[in-house]
């Protein structure tokens, strides 16, 4: 389970992405909840990478469809460069 | 379970279209009156949106060349470059090519597309990193997406996002960076020397794709790297004939030492026929012609300048503050208009490609005009007249400029 500080850090930089004021919470998804296309996605995924200083190889991508996905991902990135 | 289902979505995007009277995904070509015009359903209507930059496609050389082809070697080769698919001509053009970019190798693919899927599929792999700008053509995602390297994406035209990312990763693992000359979408050019430059301090391989470049930026006809300077830093140079060149099949040009082992591992090259005697001949004598082309190139450059001007003081919202290149593009507020203004566009005698909003980068509807040097200047007129008295027509409110 993703730790609350990486959670409540990929809300605060969803929320310019969330044009509808979507609640945001860890099962929400992006495509079908946030109803982002696959083009915003990956900018915001951008935005998370500079945030962390870390990077999320698009391979990745397919398999992220929560945001409680992009923040385990996020951790297990941030642990591995350890 | 109907395998067609899952595009209902596509389909009802598309089916909401207000279009009426002509369909940009139907648009054909019945009659090619030349470079510039052709008949569409009846009327004559002037092409400006057909990538036919250097407007090489009725080049009388290249014309007389493609003929002599079909009489001597027939309609096609009907074999793979590494079959029976290699003529004496292939090679002829693969050594043509090598002279105009000043390298040492260049492999002849049979589509752009295919260059960059072979290329990029297997220069990084399983243990490397491609690096791609966000705004990459179709075929460079793809031949990431064919390949087993990991794909880190950068932001467009961003040395400084590139940057960041090839300092994240591992300094000694291979890295291969794909970057543009122009963007096709918007006609915007690369900071190429800024961009190769973080990509060479980081030891990585770089890939340019010169396919909306060439025929007109740089001196010969290069492309951007020639313009700016840093062909020296573009380990591999990527290209079409289906644009500049006036006709179909890509290329890549490198200095690498064990280049031509690509030959035997890129299956875009190998799995597929060659192209046909008659295009091999057209694309050597027009590379031959743009290289001697600068009236052509600067006629071309004329006419962009003189397109975006036009639109610009007629206040429309223009995609890039100057012209880069000859692709000019104008922002529509919304896909509905965006429809109207095609339609109405295209009624008035002027084809221009309009591209949605999901398509484009930053998600803008545009109307792009490709601009031919074979345009006389009364044709761009013709053309800022049509988008102005069509801006009228469906009520898109244009900029007074003069006020500002």
């Amino acid at each position: 389970m993703a730790n609350a500080e990486t959670l409540n850090t990929i809300y605060e930089l969803i929320t310019p992405f969330n044009k509808k004021g979507i609640e945001l919470a860890p099962e929400t998804t992006f495509a079908t909840n946030l109803e982002l296309d696959s083009l915003t996605v990956m900018d915001l995924v951008a935005e998370i990478e500079d945030e962390f200083d870390i990077v999320i190889p698009l391979n990745l991508l397919p398999d992220l469809e929560t945001i409680a996905h992009v923040a385990d991902a996020v951790d297990k990135i941030v642990a591995d460069n350890g | 379970m109907d395998l067609f289902d899952k595009f209902d979505p596509i389909v009802a995007q598309k089916s909401a279209l207000p279009f009426t009277k002509a369909d940009p995904f139907k648009v054909v070509m019945d009659e090619i009156i030349s470079e510039t015009e052709a008949m569409i359903n009846g009327r004559h209507t002037i092409l400006a949106g057909t990538n036919n930059y250097m407007g090489m496609t009725f080049a009388e050389e290249a014309v007389e060349a493609a003929k002599k082809a079909l009489d001597d070697f027939g309609t096609g080769t009907t074999g793979s470059r590494v079959l029976n698919g290699t003529y004496g001509g292939h090679k002829a053009l693969e050594q043509t090519l090598a002279d105009f970019y000043g390298m040492e190798s260049c492999m002849v693919f049979s589509t752009g597309y295919q260059a960059n899927l072979g290329l990029i599929s297997v220069l990084a792999g399983k243990d490397d990193y491609l690096l791609l700008d966000a705004d990459s053509h179709a075929s460079i995602y793809d031949g990431a997406a064919m390949g087993n390297a990991t794909v880190v994406r950068f932001k467009h035209n961003d040395a400084d996002s590139l940057e960041k990312r090839l300092r994240r990763l591992p300094e000694d693992a291979g890295k291969l960076v794909v970057v543009e000359g122009i963007y096709s979408m918007l006609g915007d050019a690369a900071p190429l020397k800024e961009l190769l430059e973080v990509a060479k301090k980081y030891g990585a391989m770089t890939l340019v794709d010169e396919a909306h470049s060439m025929g007109f930026c740089g001196e010969n006809g290069r492309g951007v790297a020639e313009e700016i300077g840093v062909e020296h830093l573009s380990d591999f140079i990527v290209g079409t004939f289906s644009k500049s060149v006036g006709t179909v099949g890509g290329f890549a040009v490198s200095n690498h030492p064990k280049f031509d082992i690509l030959r035997t591992v890129c299956r875009p090259y190998m799995f597929t026929a060659s192209l046909p005697p008659s295009v091999v001949a057209s694309a050597t004598k027009s590379i031959e012609g743009i290289k001697r082309a600068g009236n052509r190139r600067a006629h071309l450059w004329e006419n962009s300048k003189r397109l975006h001007a036009g639109l610009k003081n007629a206040g429309f919202t223009m995609a890039t503050e100057k012209a880069e290149s000859p692709i000019i593009a104008v922002c529509l507020p919304d896909l509905h208009q965006a429809t109207l203004f095609w339609e109405e566009l295209i009624l008035a005698g002027v084809y221009v490609n309009m591209a949605a909003a999901f398509a484009t980068p930053g998600g803008v509807n545009l109307m792009r005009a490709s601009i031919c040097a074979q345009h006389t200047s009364e044709q761009i007129d013709l053309i800022i007249d049509r988008f102005i008295k069509t801006a009228e027509k469906v009520d898109l409110q244009l900029t007074d400029v003069a006020a500002e």
